[in-house]
């Protein structure tokens, strides 16, 4: 695990020691990582182990129970961190454009009624370009595949110029395609934009060519460091409790515990369980 | 007017001060309930929107009893309700639906009660008919002010928390990312949803006033992709129903049976269910034109 961070420049986000407990139980317990401008992190965990309470705790949602989270930089007025959550469904009956989506990033939280404005519009067919989705701008949202509007939330969540995106399951429901699409897309926003990002899944696979940095979460606790680092058995053994493979077939990760050897021999699979 | 016109038009019909009373509050209403209704449909609160109409009946029929105007008793027990259903939904994700259902069931037996007592006690004859189905022909010019001030307040609420509201018609995460208080606009809106139905009760009745809040924004919906366009052309669409509506309930006094005429309420909601069939047809006729075109390319 990693100490406390050191407060460069670079820093965006430092989660320092965090505990949360919900309604009686420990959701997270001492959870200690930072993520510098320009870096890809991957938030790595079965469903349940508590990414998107993690999540919450950045965005100030939950409060922690212990610890503290700080957001560096950003200019004033500027909104630090931008968010796609998990899975929302958008009503094809629901009359709005993919391009009235995204401008409502800019001035969505403010009363009255929307003035049209050239700059506006120029901001809106910007951020569109950047995240490729000017072919399907003036579609209905609804109407769109679930790649297309996961790009649509993506620049909904960027064009308010944040220094940190997080995306809450952005991945899930996405075919391989447009997965591998999405991931490009926020690994050169990364770079070029010089943003943090940081983006939960209980699939490593589609971040490992990408990924800066990996948080695996597991039992409200985490193993940071690089992939080589956190992704090993020793290091897994150690977060799960329990005896932890990682299993290299071709280019993916296959995350397993069991004991593999006694398995094999005894013809026990029932005892081999994927954990990711 | 025009010499065409006349056979449409029945003499007297624009020179009557009940139908001009009509046709301004119809039309009045007509477009806050395009608007407040866009949003009932985006936010999935259609069952609300409904649940509010029956409950104001409790107020309307106890305003009769007690001798003043139905529309107080509308406002009164639909702004309590939605006070209710806001205060048990928040306690559960899928509490909305559960806290209607139970202020809906409570409200019924009050207005059953009131009703029976309208009947009984009092000498107004009419005043079951008025609450459940409109009373636009025969509001007093008296009540129009108060009519025009609900409804300003009514639309002002949608205009103002216009970007709000869309925001959280999409998603309360998405909204809550940016810093807007969900619930404070969800407040905000019942208000505005109270105030509308109440207006559409006392005009084209309790039971119907469900059609006239939902029909012309489900049809509105399908017809544009923006979110604006959308509640004014569901407003367009309620004052054209509802003066077509007034239109022909005058002309229906020389028609069959009796020459007693026929309900307003029922040609407005009637004219209204037409325009959403005829936009169904079209719709359907489109989608199924694109997927013949994708399937084609396709191969």
């Amino acid at each position: 695990m990693q100490g406390r961070a050191a407060t460069g420049s670079d820093e965006i986000l430092a989660i320092d020691g965090i505990s949360v407990t919900l309604s009686g139980r420990e959701i997270l317990s001492d959870v200690t990582f930072h993520i510098n401008a320009g870096e890809f992190t991957g938030l790595i965990g079965s469903n349940g182990a508590g990414k998107t309470t993690l999540l919450r705790v950045i965005l100030g949602l939950i409060s922690p129970s212990a610890g503290m989270v700080r957001v560096e930089g950003g200019l004033r007025r500027q909104p630090l961190i931008g968010y796609v959550p998990q899975r929302i469904t958008l009503d094809p009956d629901m009359p709005l454009r993919a391009r009235d989506l995204v401008g409502l990033g800019i001035d969505g939280q403010r009363f009255g009624l929307p003035l049209p404005s050239s700059t506006r519009r120029k901001q809106v067919d910007e951020m569109l370009e950047a995240v490729d989705a000017t072919r399907f701008a003036e579609s209905r949202v609804g109407n769109l595949s679930g790649g297309e509007q996961q790009r649509i939330l993506i620049a909904h969540a960027l064009i308010s110029r944040p220094r940190l995106l997080l995306l809450d399951e952005p991945l899930a429901n996405l075919d391989i395609g447009s997965e591998q699409e999405v991931v490009d897309l926020l690994a050169r926003i990364a770079r070029e934009q010089r943003i943090g990002v940081l983006i939960s899944t209980h699939d490593m696979n589609p971040l490992l060519p990408v990924m800066d940095r990996i948080v695996y979460i597991a039992n409200g606790r985490i193993a940071t460091g690089t992939t080589a680092e956190v992704v090993s058995s020793e290091s897994l053994t150690r977060l799960y409790g329990v005896h932890v493979d990682v299993i290299h077939v071709h280019d993916r990760i296959l995350v397993v515990a069991g004991r593999r050897e006694e398995a094999l021999q005894h013809g026990d699979t029932e005892s081999i369980v994927e954990l990711m | 007017m025009p010499g065409f016109l006349s056979p449409l038009i029945e003499p007297g019909f624009f020179s009557n001060l009940p139908v001009q009373t009509a046709l301004v509050v119809g039309g009045v209403v007509a477009v806050v309930s395009g608007i407040v209704g866009t949003f009932t449909v985006m936010r999935g609160q259609s069952f609300a929107g409904h649940s509010l109409a029956d409950i104001g009946t409790a107020g309307g029929s106890a305003a009769f009893v007690l001798g003043i105007s139905p529309l107080f008793g509308f406002v009164a027990m639909n702004l309590m309700a939605a006070g209710v259903m806001e205060w048990i939904g928040i306690r559960r994700p899928r509490g909305r639906d559960l806290a209607t259902g139970i202020v809906l069931g409570a409200a019924l037996g009050l207005a059953a009660l009131f009703l029976y007592l309208d009947t009984t006690a009092s000498s107004t004859t009419g005043a079951t008919v008025n609450v459940l189905f409109g009373s636009i022909f025969t509001l007093p010019a008296s009540m129009v002010p108060f009519i025009a001030i609900f409804s300003v307040v009514a639309a002002a609420i949608v205009l103002v928390m216009y970007r709000p509201l869309v925001l959280t018609s999409i998603s309360a995460d998405l909204a809550i990312a940016q810093g807007i208080r969900v619930r404070l606009v969800g407040i905000g809106y019942l208000v505005a949803l109270a105030l509308a139905v109440s207006l559409s009760a006392v005009t084209i009745g309790a039971i119907l006033s469900t059609a006239l809040l939902i029909g012309p924004a489900a049809t509105a919906l399908r017809i544009t992709n923006r979110t604006g366009r959308a509640a004014a052309i569901a407003a367009g669409i309620g004052v054209v129903a509802t003066w077509l509506g007034v239109l022909l309930a005058y002309d229906s006094y020389y028609w069959f049976p009796n020459g007693g005429g026929w309900p307003v309420s029922f040609f407005v909601v009637t004219l209204i269910f037409l325009v959403y069939l005829l936009s169904q047809l079209r719709f359907r006729g489109r989608s199924a034109a694109q997927r013949r075109s994708t399937a084609a390319q396709a191969r």
